[in-house]
């Protein structure tokens, strides 16, 4: 397995700058772990964007079908009452339940998809570079490739932006 | 570079701080002792709840006939406490939800304990209808499920069915979007922590967060997500709680204005809750550099905006009263300006109209004590605000035979004060138990570029 190289900075933009020139040396950026989210990094690490809006419209759809055939079924199909002489279909009268169950549906699925894809659970315990990333400290992991020859090393690249290299 | 503009704004967060200063001071408040005031605090609040629950025991253990209600006036007390309660938990969803998709960045510093506020709220409220229930044994009856009596499912057409799915929704969508914004914080208390039992708990709770980026660019997708969702939720909660009056053929309470009336009276009310508990917050727990006075100021602003709307909300009651040529929509909103409960009335438009005005003048938003003061009058206000509307709606009706007042009991009152105790036991607990000023959000509206020495 290649070595991993990890850098250490002390403020994102520092860590932002530095992704870029490494990047534009060729080479690869692992992950980045940083104390908040920080603005920009997405798009200089070139992440994509997320499917989990499609999910999150998934089990919101989900909802709506539960949230109005399930209404329907149990007031008109399964055990009809007559309650003030309405219809045993009263679509309008569904529609907050149906709703609220369109959005506990869509919010609890997308959650539960994050935790799943992204593998946290209850009690794992916290793998990073070091206890402060989730203090003070920004770190950058890269994989030593095939970097192009023009380029500086990776250490002067990141000294270069203030940073510095962890012994892995 | 849009990374190098220099920032023309004044900072959200003042002291001059770097990171490691944000981490120290938010978890400062739940390493060091607590200070006499809190304890103060907790017995005040643990004695109210004593009550509340010796109020609510002789109320289950006897019946419903301990509170004031009478054949005419049906509804009173407990259901005033209920909406009042919902409304206070609409302002944390709004400081979390709508000022995020809005990219208020000020919400940072309060959006951590005003979510907290809405859960407290929410479970104080939820706990009325349960109490008002009678037999609150039973209250899985509210729940569509499959059983033996038929299967009898609930019916779905009744406004006070929706409440229990709104509500319920309302209540799970909160807790999550609060702990789901916390977890990067508690791997931050997870990662200081010193001794064993809070190592575990903190380690538990924080699912293994490691502070990945690839995972942050997620969790900020699902943040979005979720704040997206809250907000429609926020409005259809208060507007189902209107429904439970508006579908009602009952004068006073037939009115279509209803749902956006008690939204905006909602966000109104709980935006003055928040205020008195962030003032308290910020003053005991020495927050001046987290919550400044351009938030108090913000949030003052939020009170004029929506204090307008409600003002504009009676104009238009009694407006479409007369205009409707209703005589029985008349009657009540005569009856609630000049009639027995026009004491009840007038306090609410004392304190819900002149309030709000105060808030035009830019030395009172920036004067502390005197915002601290009037946010209690809104609270008091919006609680009066309530009452007029349920029990003077009720207690003329159309038979002058039938009708009748009411006077709330000492159970009633203890019941309502037991609230305050739960929901401010439950307050003074999460302070000392979770980080609450969200240190991962305030750290990045820092803008922090400084370089220490080594």
């Amino acid at each position: 397995m290649e070595k991993l190289l990890i850098a250490e900075f002390q403020n994102e933009y520092d860590l932002v700058d530095s992704v870029k020139a490494v990047r534009a040396a060729e080479v690869e950026v692992v992950d980045a772990y940083t104390p908040y989210a920080v603005h920009g990094l997405d798009k200089a690490m070139d992440l994509k964007s997320s499917r989990l809006t499609r999910i999150c419209f998934t089990f919101g759809f989900i909802g709506l079908l539960v949230g109005v055939f399930g209404q329907y079924w149990v007031s008109a199909v399964n055990w009809p009452i007559n309650i003030g002489g309405r219809p045993w279909n009263s679509l309008p009268a569904f529609m907050p339940v149906a709703f609220e169950v369109i959005i506990l549906f869509a919010g609890l699925g997308t959650v539960f998809s994050f935790f799943a894809w992204r593998r946290l659970k209850y009690g794992k315990p916290g793998l990073q570079p070091s206890l402060r990333v989730t203090n003070d400290r920004f770190y950058l992991v890269m994989k030593q490739g095939q970097q192009r020859k023009s380029s500086a090393p990776v250490s002067e690249i990141v000294m270069a932006h203030h940073g510095k290299m962890v012994e892995n | 570079m849009a990374d190098h503009q220099i920032s023309i704004r004044e900072p959200q967060i003042h002291g001059n701080k770097n990171l490691n200063d944000v981490t120290n001071e938010v978890c400062n408040i739940m390493d060091r002792k607590p200070t006499w005031l809190w304890w103060l605090g907790i017995s005040l609040a643990l004695s109210a709840l004593t009550l509340g629950i010796v109020s609510v025991s002789y109320q289950i253990a006897t019946g419903i006939g301990t509170w004031g209600l009478n054949k005419t006036v049906g509804w009173a007390f407990d259901i005033t406490n209920f909406v009042f309660w919902v409304g206070i938990g609409h302002a944390g969803t709004l400081i979390s939800a709508i000022l995020f998709l809005f990219r208020q960045k000020w919400r940072t510093s309060i959006n951590r304990s005003a979510e907290a506020m809405t859960i407290f709220a929410v479970i104080c409220a939820g706990l009325f209808p349960i109490i008002h229930m009678g037999r609150p044994w039973l209250a899985y009856w509210m729940f569509p499920y499959p059983n033996f009596r038929g299967p009898l499912w609930i019916n779905f057409r009744s406004p006070l069915a929706w409440d229990v799915f709104a509500i319920g929704t309302y209540l799970i969508i909160s807790a999550t979007f609060w702990y789901f914004g916390m977890i990067p914080d508690l791997a931050t208390v997870r990662d200081r922590a010193k001794n064993k039992i809070k190592k575990f708990f903190f380690g538990a709770l924080s699912l293994g967060w490691n502070g990945s980026y690839r995972v942050w660019h997620r969790y900020e997708t699902v943040y979005a997500l979720l704040a997206g969702l809250a907000t429609p939720l926020v409005v259809s909660v208060h507007t189902v709680v209107s429904f439970d009056f508006a579908t009602s053929s009952i004068p006073g309470w037939h009115t279509t204005t209803f749902p956006p009336y008690f939204v905006a009276g909602a966000v109104f009310s709980g935006f003055a809750m928040v205020l008195t508990l962030m003032i308290i917050a910020r003053k005991t727990l020495k927050l001046e550099d987290y919550i400044t006075l351009n938030h108090i100021e913000n949030m003052t602003k939020v009170i004029i905006v929506t204090g307008g709307i409600v003002t504009a909300s009676y104009a238009t009651e009694f407006f479409i009263a007369w205009y409707s040529g209703n005589g029985f929509e008349q009657f009540v909103f005569l009856n609630r300006a000049l009639g027995p409960f026009a004491w009840a009335y007038w306090i609410m438009v004392g304190c819900n109209l002149i309030t709000p005005q105060f808030f035009w003048f830019r030395s009172i938003r920036r004067n502390v004590t005197i915002v601290f003061i009037l946010s209690i009058f809104v609270n008091i206000g919006m609680w009066f605000e309530r009452f007029v509307i349920i029990v003077t709606s009720l207690h003329r009706d159309f038979l002058p035979s039938a009708w009748s007042m009411y006077s709330p009991t000492w159970v009633e009152i203890g019941t309502l004060i037991g609230s305050f105790g739960l929901f401010f036991t439950l307050f003074l607990l999460f302070i000392r138990t979770m980080p609450m000023i969200s240190m991962g959000e305030v750290k990045a509206v820092l803008h922090y570029r400084g370089k220490e020495k080594e």
